[in-house]
């Protein structure tokens, strides 16, 4: 394969939403309720309490543990892809019924999904925020980490 | 995994009950792996969370199941929805918000909802029983049916609440299975004084707690000295479903399926023992404030809303007394509580007092405080948890006579009582 990166490491992950994607990496290991944690009209993280505090998910590789608290994350999660500020991909440690709905609905409602991909804890832990993130049709993500 | 569909899923799939039936169908049919099983099983009632609105997507999509002429198959209870209807002009929503949310509420009610819009559905005539297997949303009503009443949900997000109450149908995964059921770790309250289990300050303090240490699991609470009412249990749930993603817990000797620690563990061992000692709690009290200042602008409670029986609680200690100039007192609850509260003469001396009363919402769910509120106080460890992040404000928490006096005098007070180093 012609261009690969040297640096580039690929992860086997199991696709939960299928589809590609790619950008910037913003990671945390701390869960986020996106009801109160994140904006529905610029993406921005505003949990206060939450690591990633001020960082902006919208088009950006979401790399968060399953989610917590609120029923109403799906619906935040809707409203942002309508107005084009979701995150490009998520990735979790585990299958995530409340993000992977946002992205059905929204594949109903508005013919625009994201991509979801589950992968091991370890795999889940190696991409910090920052690394440049591939999601490729199969569920393989290929990071590249920040120069 | 194989998919394993009912004729019924099948028929529904295909079309042949209508388009909202398949589009509900669809979505939980795409989402069947997502939950890790291979199959559905029936559901004999539902509680509906989407009624909340977030923004014109939810409003879309309940519309568009409307539109394509959806019914419920069960019995379902609305949650609480974006605005009140007949008084959000008294407040700050603005105009477009509540024209949306209310053309959201008729959607819900055009599928042929019970008009509850209430966060407490447990406190109306349209509880569920033990062991009936329902579709809920809105974490403290999940908490509330599996762990108090024994009834079996699994967490539902909003959006798929009302496609299980169209359908009938749910995955038959996690909290509906027995095994689903058990408790996965142990808490022990070690030297909890009777006199701070019997304060109503505890039960949301607890709450939180239990969502801090045990955020995605099934904890098993042992040591509970005192029977906790109902409102109390309803705080727990609140707590616990705030401050983590807590479905179900057991206390043992209190809630039915913990008769015993053992048989809230299915005769499992516990993954892990904890025990919650005074310190832990008291930083539990504490984490549920962010201010130690003295400053209030408004009291908010009811969250979940407000029932009779804080109703009663709240009439005589309001009593004869003025709420302080400058600060706002709101109380939340269904529209029918209110309507009883008002018939036996509880909302007058409330009233008086200088408390207004929303109902159908709160402002967690409606955009409606003034800007100049800046600085709350609630009994509520969900106002508490959620306030600061929605709403932008400081919280205070405290328990029901600390909020009243507080409104009074026009600055915080906090009887520690038995939370006292």
């Amino acid at each position: 394969m012609g261009g690969m990166n040297q640096l580039e490491r690929r992860i086997a992950g199991r696709i939960i939403i299928e589809g590609v994607a790619q950008g910037e990496a913003l990671a945390a290991t701390e869960p986020l309720s996106f009801w109160g944690g994140y904006s529905q009209t610029t993406g921005e993280i505003i949990d206060r309490r939450h690591p990633l505090s001020g960082q902006i998910g919208a088009g950006r590789i979401l790399v968060l543990p399953f989610t917590r608290g609120s029923s109403t994350t799906t619906a935040i999660l809707l409203e942002s892809v309508r107005k084009g500020v979701a995150p490009a991909a998520l990735i979790t440690d585990r299958a995530d019924v409340f993000l992977a709905l946002a992205s059905v609905v929204a594949d109903e409602m508005y013919e625009s999904s994201f991509p979801m991909i589950a992968v091991s804890r370890d795999d889940f832990e190696s991409i910090a925020t920052g690394d440049q993130v591939r999601i490729e049709e199969d569920g393989t993500i290929v990071v590249t980490p920040e120069a | 995994m194989d998919i394993q569909l009912s004729e019924f899923d099948r028929a529904l799939l295909e079309g042949e009950a209508g388009p909202a039936s398949q589009m509900a169908m669809r979505i939980l049919h795409r989402m069947l792996p997502v939950f890790g099983v291979d199959r559905f099983m029936d559901v004999s009632a539902a509680h509906i969370d989407s009624t909340v609105y977030m923004g014109v997507a939810t409003m879309e999509y309940a519309e568009r199941l409307a539109e394509l002429g959806a019914k419920v198959r069960v019995p379902s209870t609305l949650n609480v929805s974006g605005v009140d209807e007949h008084g959000w002009e008294e407040w700050e929503v603005p105009a477009e918000v509540a024209r949306n949310a209310t053309r959201q509420m008729r959607a819900y009610e055009a599928m042929g909802c019970i008009p509850t819009w209430t966060c407490a559905p447990y406190q109306t005539e349209h509880a569920p029983v033990f062991g009936q297997q329902i579709a809920a949303g809105e974490s403290n009503v999940i908490g509330y049916y599996n762990s108090i009443i024994g009834a079996r949900t699994e967490r539902y997000p909003d959006l798929l609440d009302i496609c299980a109450a169209i359908t009938g149908r749910v995955p038959a995964a996690g909290l509906h299975l027995d095994e689903g059921r058990a408790g996965t770790e142990l808490l022990r309250l070690r030297g909890i004084p009777r006199a701070l289990q019997e304060d109503d300050a505890f039960y949301p303090v607890l709450g939180h707690l239990l969502g801090r240490i045990a955020p995605d699991g099934i904890p098993v609470l042992e040591g509970l000295e005192v029977q906790p009412n109902k409102d109390q249990l309803k705080a727990v749930c609140a707590g616990a479903a705030s401050s983590g993603a807590v479905a179900m817990f057991h206390l043992v000797g209190v809630t039915p399926e913990a008769p015993t620690t053992k048989e809230a563990f299915l005769g499992r061992d516990p993954q892990r023992i904890t025990d919650i000692n005074m310190d832990e709690l008291r930083a539990s009290y504490q984490d549920l404030s962010t201010s130690d200042g003295s400053k209030v602008d408004m009291i908010v409670l009811g969250s979940p809303h407000f029932s009779i029986d804080e109703f009663k609680a709240l009439a005589p200690l309001v009593k004869g007394r003025k709420c302080a100039e400058g600060v706002e007192f709101l109380v939340t609850c269904s529209r029918s509580v209110r309507m009883i509260a008002g018939h036996v003469g509880l909302l007058e001396p409330i009233e008086a007092f200088g408390a207004r009363i929303t109902v159908d919402t709160c402002p967690l769910t409606s955009p409606m405080l003034p800007e100049r509120v800046k600085h709350l106080m609630t009994n509520s460890a969900k106002y508490a948890y959620y306030s600061p992040g929605l709403l932008g404000v400081d919280v205070v928490y405290g328990r029901l006579s600390d909020c009243v006096e507080s409104a009074v005098q026009g600055r915080i007070i906090r009887e520690e009582g038995p939370w006292a180093v």
